[in-house]
């Protein structure tokens, strides 16, 4: 009955849309002087304008203007010379006008592209995301719903209503249609959706982050036989709230999808909500009616009409393009293409990033990161950046190692300790006793035993024999319990023996 | 044309969250044929080489600096609330999704 | 005293005559002794008025440098925001809401230490030209109680005519300031709009409401303009250049060589004889004055009352939606088990009467998918055609002129359930607020046929508002002369006091 993932393939091309809110990172909110602090106690943060007190009036942030701006400009999109504001109308009740101010036909950035590249079995693949359209709009506030399952919509008694959130400046980033990815659409999702963010992280528009809601992307998604013309019934599934869910609830819907086509049922055009723990989506509440959004042009506010100079100087304020970025970075630390593909899609790029410029050796803190640290993760099933461990940790770690001060065993033992929550590196060397056996007094009582334990070897190594001489190694490194700087111990045993 | 069935303003009050009678649907929609048949009128001067006006007054890019100012208190917030609880509106249980 | 004007009370402040606290108390007195019957205010800040007063009179003591109007009582129309006091809006849905916050024009006010007494009565939301629409019942016209006062600002009008207030504001989307000035025999200004910040004015229609100053003299009207006008950073749309120079051009009242066009459209059929024979009478004595009468036409004006109920119910029913019972205002129907859609149609039926849902439902109509072209788009482009027709018109004339509205003050229920007939009385008004220039309506004598005042309507390119106030000034002293004593002095007075 249930259909595996290449038996859609086999029949079906998938149709990719995406559409990704994102909050900015201004200070204050899109229309009003409210502070846009996350976490602050309920509704205060709130005034006249945000609260949609009668009488109250929006005012442009002029910094949001130049945050969505930027954010054209990194996605190749031409900036609009004339744009609006509009309302879009219907009631909810964290949508304290009951009109959202955002932008209908006249957005700010148009017709953009990003470029991802994704590691498959062929190879690394090259796709183009085309943009649609770049807008701006504002966030909604938050509702706790009290009563029935724990905030839950469904069976709530009633519902409390915080506005902190309300009027927070979000920009919408709308893709056109994405055919042509085959069995790739769920990593190009997935890609597209992780390049985006780094690209927004690199403007420093945005804190970008998922699990806070801060960049929230909406997945559409259709199927067509392969070779067929017309595009599919397309299901619109939101929060999404991880790079991984993207990638999964793309495959998901493309399974649904296909098993309802097979049984010659119909897609449902309908918003759907994709749940974390089973990886599935639910039904949102279909409406009666289709919504009307009575979209028309803001009178409150005044067009928005960038010149050429504004928009310049803008564009001169760009960082390097991550993928520029991470070409560079590849070259500087001399990183085969396999390994920075593992790097990107583990997406623990910036934090091998943060380790290096902290002054650690670029191998040695992908290794910490790709290996120990990611080993630990898996175990625990969190991802590495729940972890405990901060690149400030790691580079330390591996300072000390460079020092001779900890093994790579040692060193192992206090990543542990540091993800145990024991607290920094050096609390955890302490507590827990960790120390390398650096006295030469000590090495050589450990050698001298292992050589009188092991006569005929320690005779091999005087004669010459090198190879030998890690039988001996080993027994020293049991005898100092591991504490022992191996390449010290060698050193004094050949010494020893007479090979130094 | 310029009317409105009794359905339409059902589905006009709708949108607009009014309850209606049967008998307020009926008036309305009565009226409004008489009203959309006055305002209609427009059309006969709005043609396509007319460009809309908006708004009267021409003013382009009007900002704000990105700069915060005191919010109100929570209890200016709440003052004109219907009901409140935890620092927060209290507000009828919501059925369906965010649009 | 309280007949005289704002700028004669000033006066007898300075000169120590009567402090503000005695102005202010004689204003409550007489209140209190008409208001039963006008019924032109909603709600008395007696305590916070008096309490202003008070402090205005120990600036004085101390010699401080006051505004021209400080001390002087205003009537506020109950659509501006007051931290503290209900605003209403003569609606039900916001009964018993105080703002947390006051208005820019609020805090104009307060800053040029002009003493709010209370809120005034309005149509609902601002909607109608009769005050009618309250839900706090009808305000009465104080030349004839059986008749409405104009609408919306019914309130701010009459307040003015039963000498309740020698100052007041309004707000003008469609002609809600100037129409009651001239069915009460009163001076009303429509500022450009943006002269005058929106910030905490109860949005009817965004881009065409516009708060205004009232009085009974031009003067006095100019004088109130200038302390409420100016850029505000709050109001995206608020002009950011200085104040048209309308309080020196209400002082010179020159109308030599100025030429003042006749808006052919807006003087015909329709328009009852005696509101023209006064008509013609006022361009009479502005000739006389040096000033030349010049015919213009503004063909595309006759479409301009349809274009108007198109805008302002979309954009109303925007505006509106904010009235959905969860953060303020009325609440209705919040029993166990129901939804807060529920609840929001329920407060939103009973808390609405039925001249705003007429024009929610229209606005939302003609904003709808599928009619949004051929209703609010032609509306805007109609609204291009009229502005064509002002700029085309003022390279011929300074300033445009027609009488303010067809009639003088009808009875009171006498077009209540005749939605279109109750939309023809702005129809000279409505094509200002299209274009977004300024008016001002000032009374030009009364009918011969029923007594009634009649107004004169003056119309200024943007941001050229000191033209009105020049031939404002001008007919108002010409008329004065000629009736031998101010218009107002021919209604029948209220009350036992005078
Ligand atoms: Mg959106
Ligand atoms: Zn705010």
């Amino acid at each position: 009955m249930s259909l595996t993932y290449d038996d859609v393939i086999a029949k079906y091309e998938p149709v990719l849309g995406l559409e990704v809110h994102v909050e900015l990172n201004t200070n204050s909110k899109m229309f009003c002087g409210c502070s846009t602090t996350f976490g602050a106690e309920p509704n205060t943060q709130t005034c006249p304008v945000c609260l949609a007190l009668p009488g109250a009036l929006p005012t442009v942030n002029e910094k949001a203007i130049e945050s969505t701006i930027k954010i054209g400009l990194a996605l190749n999109c031409s900036i609009a010379p004339f744009s609006r504001f509009a309302r879009k109308n219907y009631f909810y009740p964290d949508m304290p006008k009951n009109f959202q101010i955002s932008q209908y036909d006249e957005p700010i950035c148009v017709n953009g592209y990003v470029d991802v590249e994704i590691d498959t079995d062929e190879g690394l693949k090259k796709f183009r995301v085309e943009i649609e359209r770049v807008h701006m709009e504002e966030d909604t506030g938050k509702s706790l719903h009290v009563g029935g399952a724990t905030g839950r919509i469904h069976g709530a008694e009633y519902s409390l209503l915080d506005y902190n959130r309300a009027g927070i400046p979000l920009v919408e980033i709308v893709t056109k249609i994405v055919p042509g990815t085959g069995k790739y659409a769920p990593e190009v999702a997935k890609a597209y959706v992780g390049e985006l963010r780094d690209i927004l992280r690199s403007l420093g528009v945005s804190d970008v982050k998922m699990e806070q809601g801060s960049l929230r992307c909406d997945a559409n998604v259709s199927l067509r036989l392969i070779g067929a013309e017309k595009l599919g019934t397309r299901s619109e599934t939101k929060n999404v709230n991880s790079l991984r869910s993207v990638e999964r609830a793309v495959r998901g819907e493309m399974i649904r999808h296909a098993e309802l086509l097979n049984k010659g049922e119909r897609v449902v055009q309908e918003t759907r909500h994709f749940q974390e723990e089973s990886g599935l989506t639910r039904s949102g509440r279909s409406k009666e009616q289709a919504e009307d959004y009575r979209y028309f042009p803001e009178p409150d506010l005044v067009p928005v009409e960038p010149d050429a100079t504004w928009i310049e100087e803008l564009r001169a304020q760009l960082p390097e393009r991550p993928s520029v970025h991470r070409k560079r970075l590849q070259e500087e630390w001399s990183v085969p293409d396999k390994e920075m593909a593992a790097m990107i899609n583990a997406d623990l790029l910036d934090t091998v990033e943060a380790t290096v410029i902290l002054g650690s050796d670029p191998t040695k803190a992908r290794s910490w990161w790709l290996g120990e640290i990611s080993r630990i993760a898996n175990e625990q099933n969190v991802s590495v950046k729940e972890l405990a461990i901060t690149p400030t940790d790691v580079a330390e770690i591996v300072s000390l190692v460079a020092q001779g001060e900890l093994t790579d065993k040692l060193a192992r033992q206090v990543v542990e300790g540091v993800i145990a929550g024991e607290g920094k590196p050096a609390a955890v060397i302490s507590a827990r006793g960790i120390k390398v056996v650096n006295d030469d007094s000590a090495l050589m009582a450990a050698i001298e035993k292992a050589c009188a334990a092991q006569p005929e070897t320690a005779e091999k190594v005087r004669a010459g024999h090198l190879p030998a001489a890690g039988a001996l190694i080993g027994a020293i490194m049991k005898e100092t319990k591991g504490q022992a700087d191996a390449a010290r111990v060698r050193e004094l045993l050949l010494g020893h023996l007479g090979q130094a | 044309m310029s009317s409105l069935s009794r359905d339409e303003v059902a589905n006009l009050a709708r949108l607009a969250r009014i309850e209606m009678s049967e008998e307020e649907l009926v008036n309305l929609a009565s009226e409004f044929t008489v009203i959309l048949e006055a305002v209609a009128r427009v059309q006969e001067v709005a043609s396509a080489d007319v460009a809309p006006t908006s708004h009267p007054l021409p003013l382009r890019n009007v900002f704000r600096p990105d700069v915060t100012k005191p919010s109100l208190t929570p209890e200016e917030a709440l003052s004109g609330a219907p009901a409140s609880e935890e620092q927060r509106f209290r507000v009828p249980q919501i059925l369906g999704e965010e649009a | 005293m309280i007949r005289s004007s704002a700028v004669e009370m000033a006066s007898a402040l300075a000169k120590g005559e009567i402090t503000s606290v005695a102005l202010t108390q004689l204003h409550f007195d007489r209140i209190a002794s008409v208001d039963t019957d006008v019924h032109a205010f909603l709600h008395l800040d007696t305590d916070g008025a008096l309490a202003q007063a008070a402090a205005v009179d120990a600036k004085r003591a101390k010699g401080e440098k006051l505004s021209p109007l400080a001390g002087i009582p205003l009537a506020l129309k109950d659509v501006l925001v007051q931290k503290g006091i209900p605003t209403t809006c003569g609606s039900k849905i916001l009964e018993g809401w105080r703002p947390p916050y006051d208005s820019t024009v609020v805090t104009n006010l307060k800053n040029n230490d002009i003493i709010i007494l209370g809120k005034t009565n309005m149509d609902e939301f601002a909607m109608g030209s009769s005050t009618e629409n309250s839900a706090y019942g009808p305000t009465h016209n104080p030349w004839d109680l059986s008749r409405i006062p104009g609408g919306s600002g019914g309130g701010s009008a009459a307040a003015l005519a039963a000498f309740e207030a020698p100052l007041a504001i309004g707000t003008d989307t469609g002609g809600s300031i100037r129409q009651p000035a001239a069915v009460t025999g009163t001076v009303g200004v429509k500022p450009t709009y943006g002269g005058v910040s929106r910030y905490g004015l109860v949005a009817f229609s965004s881009s065409l409401d516009q708060a205004g100053p009232c009085a009974r003299t031009v003067l006095d009207t100019a004088l109130l303009h200038e302390a409420i006008a100016g850029h505000d950073p709050r109001d995206s749309t608020s002009i950011n250049a200085p104040v048209p120079n309308v309080v020196a051009a209400a002082k010179s009242g020159d109308v030599k060589g100025m030429k003042i066009g006749v808006v052919k459209e807006l003087n015909g059929d329709g328009y009852q004889p005696g509101v023209r024979a006064r008509f013609d009478e006022s361009l009479e004595l502005l000739a006389k004055a040096g000033a030349e009468i010049v015919e213009v036409s503004c063909p595309n004006f006759e479409y301009a009352l349809a274009a108007y109920y198109l805008i302002a119910p979309s954009e109303c029913s925007s505006n509106l939606a904010r009235f959905d019972a969860m953060r303020y205002g009325l609440r209705v129907g919040d029993v166990d088990g129901a939804s807060a859609e529920e609840v929001m149609n329920l407060t939103r039926e009973v808390g609405f009467g039925r001249e705003v849902k007429r024009r929610i439902i229209l606005g939302t109509y003609a904003l709808s998918s599928g009619y949004y072209d051929a209703y609010y788009g032609s509306a805007q482009k109609v609204r291009t055609l009229i502005t064509q027709d002002f700029t085309s018109a003022f390279t011929k004339a300074d300033v445009l002129v027609s009488p303010t509205c067809p009639t003088t003050a009808f009875k009171i229920g006498e077009k209540s359930n005749d939605p279109l007939a109750m939309y023809l009385n702005d129809i000279a008004t409505i094509p200002v607020n299209m274009a977004g220039i300024g008016g001002m309506s000032l009374p030009s004598g009364v009918a011969d046929e029923d007594g009634l005042p009649v107004g004169f309507q003056i119309m200024s390119p943007v941001m050229k508002d000191e033209r009105m106030y020049l031939v404002g000034a001008a007919l108002e002293a010409a008329l004065l002369s000629k009736w031998g004593a101010p218009i107002l002095s021919k209604a029948p007075s209220l009350g036992g006091l005078a």
